[in-house]
């Protein structure tokens, strides 16, 4: 395992802890907002130091140089791997922007140390291998948002009900996996568990209605933190992948397009922002999911880049929205508002990330959906159709909120409505990220497609999770499970082989290269 | 590479790329908010017209003199995957096809921005229009010359996006922007089906480049790659997106919306250009039609259906531009037949006369109505109107019907709105109300919050 040359995990948590433990104890309240922002901007500064120096070392996973808790407990427990590296930065972004971009009379009700504490323990869920600590930062991340909604006086039955499932099947599915052997049938019941408790976490159909009620009753800043780091699809791919077989896996993917269908569907038929928010959000997580749970390289390279492209649009999306609300209370869609003239860099803003959200070309989320699409398209023709309806929904609505909340009308305000600055610089990061990752997407996707590869020598590591017929075949060959996934390895590449021959023969007699002059 | 490739190389990069570079001047002066004055705007504009139609030009007249009828310009691959072979590959294409589409292109784009520099001087959404018009203007250039159907579909977004933000250019309008919303829902639908169809293909051909489908042969004399099944499967799908694209039956309905724009772009960008687009996509895929011939029936008969009702609807409408937009579809629709029956120089020579006709049509429509006003004030009285000889020989209940079905514009949107889109709202409601129900139950209280939720009252002009 390679070594990083700072210790950037650690400190990345530490900070945001220490920030919250600052501005609840000692930070004038006038001051709080500003120094908040100060501290989520040093921890976004140490992850894209963790990246920067994790993608120097060339290797698929890191350890802090001076690691303080893995010394105290004798074991690596933050490691960083391709598949982390990039979901770092992502959340700490995530959280910079949504601070950034909270108005000052918005912040006492926005708890800031809440989020700065949701923050530690997100950055430090992203940065932990499949353990009891995963599990226990999991369960523990659910806690700030059922404070907040306690303090808000709102009813928690809901929220509380699905967090409650989510714990208890995690913990019951990991613990039954401790006691399971994992190349016997017998690891399909701790991995149905964890599915189970992964699928409610990522709020796919019919177990999505917390977040729908989420988004009515916590702040919008704290749902959106809640939801765009997408923990769920991170819960997929740490606990499910490594031991689900790629039939259940491709029956999850079914529910997940589902549910993007639905969730797209639903989106244009809402009357008010931030259900709009929340169904379009669930329709473009549950297309990550999807593309996961595929499990071939192109799609999962899909899944990847996409969650990335979602994570960053729509938390863009999302702090749009909020603003909005923060100047004008709740959205209502049934009306055009007309707000183009009083916030025209927010209508930009707002429009790209929409676009960017649904993979409009030449935005980061545009490759990603095509290999997504294409990925699907491999497995099921039909999946890869419906990938694209969900994304035409999607659009759809992304235009209809554009048009009900930017235009339709002259809107003549009393009181000033520009973007402040701080809203400014966080619209424009995300502006530029959005626009660069989708005009030079090769160096992501490359390193996506690294990561998805290891994903999947992961999986073949574990005899249950190669298709059955294909194991059966090869089982009468050989005795050793390491020949047997060598044997499925050739018998995999034979038949692509076949394949590959086959679409040559369909190809008619008398076929001729592309022209030339 | 010798001297003439190096040369249409140049040439052919800047046909592409100087739209680009406009698009992405204005573009990132808007988003930094920092808008350019008018006169920056439009020269800029011009340059970029410029620096697009003369090296189009030039690769057209090296064209004829050295003989070549097939220049690709490679820029290589976007994003590739070499160990399974996925590869975005930009490639571009001059051909008897584009270079044609191409030049029209920049003409039309040309004569719009020209036309709207002193049509909107001094209005307040300048440089909003001509971020659009930059973005529409790549778009075309993009799908004109693309030369894999990955290529196509990015320059076909772009037309798609610009047009319906056009159309709703005057957005401190309700009814604008309600046109635009339903451009761009129409265009949506279409972009699904042309982007299934562009997988479809990648999975049957092994590769986005329309070399793979029309395996042998440059444009026209391509022969199609797949069984007449798949050309029938492709065939349609990239049928549907060539109507929503072009606003064929039955989704001629935006069309006279998009009449909505500012006079310049919606006169000449959807009465001109972007409605040929989805022919112009049916002319490069059209050897798709001698594997299929019930693809090519099909062809034939939505070309037969659209111009007819576009002739219909066009005569009884009172309002110039719809008139216009509506005979503008008669035209596509007959040029659609001709690729249908397979007379590609035809149909492209069709669209090349129908749009500059129409340009010319559409700008002097409103100095028209000045012209017959003038006529009617010096005569006194309306002027004759002629009724033709086939009419007498229509029975009056036909006659009847006609008017009604084109005064009607041919029931499309209400026939969209009433079978497609209510039940299609209708269920979701159902499933939205479920949803209410059953967090009700959960919370034992109202759980929707945001049904109640009122505007703030700086806001208001909400309808109560």
């Amino acid at each position: 395992m390679g070594e990083l040359h700072f210790p950037w995990l650690e400190s990345s948590i530490l900070i945001p802890l220490l920030g919250a433990i600052w501005i609840r104890f000692f930070a004038h309240p006038e001051n709080s907002l500003r120094q908040a922002v100060a501290f989520c901007a040093l921890t976004f500064a140490l992850t894209v130091g963790e990246l920067i120096d994790f993608v120097t070392l060339g290797t698929f996973e890191a350890h802090d140089h001076w690691a303080f808790i893995n010394w105290l407990f004798d074991q690596e427990v933050f490691v960083v791997d391709e598949l982390s590296a990039f979901l770092l930065p992502l959340g700490a972004l995530i959280h910079l922007v949504v601070v950034m971009s909270t108005l000052r009379t918005k912040a006492p009700r926005f708890s800031l140390t809440s989020t700065l504490v949701s923050e530690a323990i997100l950055l430090a869920t992203f940065s932990c291998r499949a353990s009891w600590t995963l599990v226990a930062l999991m369960a523990a991340a659910t806690v700030p948002v059922y404070i907040e909604l306690e303090r808000r006086s709102r009813c928690t039955r809901i929220y509380a009900l699905h967090m409650f499932a989510f714990v208890i099947l995690l913990v019951l599915g990991w613990a039954s996996l401790q006691f399971t052997d994992s190349s016997s049938e017998a690891v399909l019941i701790p991995g149905a568990l964890l599915t189970a408790a992964a699928l409610i976490r990522s709020g796919i159909a019919p177990l999505h209605l917390w977040m729908t009620d989420l988004f009515e009753k916590a702040t919008f800043g704290t749902a959106i933190l809640f939801v765009t780091p997408l923990t769920g699809a991170y819960a997929v791919m740490r606990f499910v992948l490594p031991i689900a077989p790629s039939w259940a896996l491709q029956s999850i993917a079914i529910l997940s397009l589902t549910t993007a269908v639905y969730g797209g569907a639903m989106s244009l038929v809402q009357k008010e922002a931030r259900r709009m928010f929340c169904f379009l959000f669930l329709s473009q997580a549950s297309l990550v999911l999807v593309g996961l749970e595929l499990v071939t390289p192109i799609g999962l390279t899909g899944a990847l880049c996409v969650w990335l492209s979602v994570g960053m649009s729509l938390t863009g999306f999302g702090i749009t929205l909020r603003s909005i609300e923060a100047r004008i209370s709740r959205i209502s869609l049934a009306d055009f508002h007309g707000l183009n003239r009083q916030m025209p860099t927010l209508a930009g803003f707002f429009l790209l990330t929409g676009l960017a959200s649904i993979g409009f070309p030449f935005t980061v989320g545009f490759v990603g959906m095509e290999l997504l699409i294409e990925g699907a398209v491999e497995v099921y023709p039909l999946v890869g159709t419906m990938v694209v309806i969900a994304a035409a929904f999607c659009g759809i609505t992304v235009m209809l909120a554009y048009f009900r909340i930017f235009t339709g009308r002259s809107n003549a305000t009393l009181i000033p409505m520009h973007a402040r600055l701080s809203e400014r610089i966080a619209v424009m990061v995300l502006s530029v990220l959005i626009i660069g990752g989708g005009l030079v997407p090769q160096p992501g996707v490359a390193s996506r497609y690294h990561a998805a590869n290891e994903l999947s020598e992961q999986r073949q590591q574990n005899p249950m999770t190669i298709d059955v017929e294909e194991a059966d075949e090869v089982v009468d060959h050989s005795d050793d499970a390491n020949e047997t996934i060598e044997s499925i390895h050739q018998e995999r590449e034979y038949h692509s082989n076949e394949s590959n021959s086959d679409s040559f023969i369909l190809t008619p007699p008398g076929h001729i290269e592309t022209p030339q002059p | 590479m010798n001297t003439t490739e190096i040369v249409f190389q140049l040439l052919g990069t800047a046909v592409v790329a100087s739209p680009a570079i406009l698009l992405a001047i204005l573009g990132l002066s808007a988003l930094s908010g920092r808008p350019l004055n008018e006169s920056s705007i439009s020269r800029l504009t011009q340059a970029s017209v410029l620096f697009s139609l003369i090296p189009a030009i030039g690769i057209l007249a090296m064209m004829l003199v050295l003989g070549t009828r097939y220049v690709p310009i490679e820029w290589g691959d976007w994003v590739t995957i070499p160990q399974h072979d996925f590869h975005f590959h930009l490639k571009f294409v001059f051909d008897r096809l584009s270079v044609p589409f191409v030049i029209l292109s920049c003409v039309l784009c040309g004569v719009v921005g020209s036309f709207t520099r002193r049509y909107l001087h001094r209005e307040a959404g300048y440089a909003r229009f001509f971020l659009y018009y930059a973005m529409f203007f790549t778009g075309m250039v993009t799908s004109s010359l693309a030369g894999t159907i990955e290529t196509l579909f990015v320059g076909w977004e772009m037309v798609g996006l610009s047009s319906a933000l056009l159309v709703a250019y005057f957005d401190e309008r309700e009814t604008p922007v309600r046109s635009g919303q339903r451009v761009w829902s129409i265009y949506r639908l279409s972009d699904a089906a042309f982007l299934i169809a562009a997988l479809s293909i990648h999975h049957m051909t092994g590769q986005g480049d329309f070399g793979g489908l029309m395996s042998s042969g440059i444009w026209p004399d391509g022969t199609a790659a797949v069984t007449p099944q798949q050309a029938l499967f492709v065939g349609t799908l990239l049928l549907v997106a060539a109507a929503g694209k072009s606003a064929l039956f039955p989704f001629s309905g935006w069309l006279p919306r998009a009449m909505e724009g500012p006079t310049p772009s919606s006169a000449i960008f959807y009465g001109a250009l972007s409605v040929h687009l989805g022919a112009y996509l049916l002319l490069r895929v059209s050897p798709l039609f001698d594997v299929s011939m019930t693809l090519r029936v099909m062809v034939i008969t939505l070309g037969v259906l659209s111009a007819a009702s576009g002739a219909l609807m066009s005569r009884v409408q009172h309002d110039v531009k719809v008139s216009l937009a509506y005979a503008s579809l008669t035209q596509v629709g007959i040029i659609v037949v001709e690729i249908g029956l397979g007379f590609q120089y035809l149909a492209l020579i069709h669209i090349v006369g129908h749009a500059c006709m129409r340009t010319m049509q559409l700008l002097r429509a409103p100095t028209l109505l000045r012209d017959y006003q003038t006529m009617e004030n010096a005569l006194g009285s309306r002027l004759p109107t002629s009724r033709s000889r086939i009419d007498q020989w229509i029975p009056v209940w036909l006659e009847r019907w006609c008017y009604r079905f084109g005064f009607g514009r041919g029931f499309m949107d209400t026939a969209l709105d009433q079978w497609i889109v209510a039940p299609f709202v209708s269920i979701f409601q159902r499933f939205d109300s479920w949803e209410r129900a059953t967090t009700d139950w959960i919370s034992h209280e109202e759980s929707r919050e945001s049904d109640k939720a009122e505007l703030h009252p700086e806001s208001t002009g909400r309808k109560t």
